[in-house]
């Protein structure tokens, strides 16, 4: 798997944009289960001192990628230059950073970069580092996604 | 689940959050709410010819699920820092329970940091995903 090679490291990704939208919170945290009122009801929500309904903690992560017409995996077999043949991407490690609440009616901005890319296993699992930084209308930093995925040879 | 409130001692262990058996319309209601439409979580023959038995969960709902647990613990609280690894996949009937304990609490002058170990394990104690949450809470919150 020469094809990635490290070079590939600081590539950036076209910049995402979107709106947070109160029903499609509401949808995402009826997906999971969550029937917390904050994401139902605007006034409970701001009764716990959110300026609207939030967004739940991987809620934004789903966001950016919806706005991303390719599908996630062709995509970073693209910015890799392979056409991944073969091979399964799977979602090795997530984590995010939150500076600042993300709510509905944001609007957000999303600049994704290669932050790493790196081999285990004498090359049979790649593992590619994505980073997000997502910021608001107001230019504030509100959150850092860092999205590692494993490529393996299919068995 | 009940409002416990932020002030939990190290060693604390959280209440754990038990959900139903996995099942596909779950993950079709995840992936139309995601934008996550790969078929690996949607087709058991995608699934299959990349080696797994038949479809498999989401990483990202596992860790939604997470995500709410931490919620349900701290209403109150704000969380700054969610990190998972994701050890194991889920496959339909799996039934996946969330787990925290709190490792740490530190006030300063206005919150409390409590700093928590999170993992997700399944009815045979296979661990699925696990990591740390860091949630902010004010430091006089009367609760």
């Amino acid at each position: 798997m020469k094809e990635f090679d490290r070079s590939r490291i600081g590539t950036r990704f076209s910049s995402v944009q979107a709106r947070v939208d109160a029903r499609e919170i509401s949808a995402f945290a009826r997906a999971i289960g969550d029937l917390n009122p904050i994401y139902f009801d605007e006034s409970a929500a701001i009764a716990k001192g959110y300026r609207s309904i939030p967004a739940p903690p991987t809620f934004a992560f789903c966001l950016k990628m919806k706005q991303q017409t390719e599908s996630p995996d062709r995509l970073l077999w693209r910015v890799l230059g392979t056409d991944g043949a073969g091979m399964t991407l799977l979602h090795a490690e997530q984590s995010f950073a939150y500076e600042s609440s993300i709510c509905a009616g944001d609007a957000l901005t999303f600049e994704e970069h290669i932050a790493d890319v790196y081999e285990k296993k004498g090359g049979a699992l790649v593992f590619v580092v994505l980073e997000t930084r997502v910021s608001n209308q107001a230019g504030e930093r509100v959150a850092c996604f860092r999205h590692t995925e494993a490529a393996r040879r299919d068995l | 689940m009940s409002d416990i409130g932020p002030r939990h001692p190290p060693g604390t262990k959280l209440p754990v959050l038990s959900l139903p058996p996995m099942e596909l319309a779950v993950l079709e209601r995840y992936a139309a709410a995601s934008g996550d439409h790969a078929r690996i979580h949607l087709d058991d023959e995608t699934a299959r010819a990349a080696g797994f038995p038949g479809v498999i969960a989401h990483g990202l709902l596992v860790m939604a699920y997470l995500g709410r647990a931490v919620g349900g613990w701290y209403p109150d609280g704000v969380l700054r820092g969610f990190t998972c690894r994701f050890m194991a996949v889920t496959l339909l009937g799996d039934r996946l329970t969330c787990c925290g304990t709190v490792v740490t609490l530190t006030t300063a002058a206005t919150e409390q940091i409590t700093e928590l170990d999170v993992s997700v394990i399944d009815q045979h104690g296979e661990t699925k995903l696990k990591g740390t949450a860091r949630i902010a809470a004010p430091a006089h919150d009367s609760k």
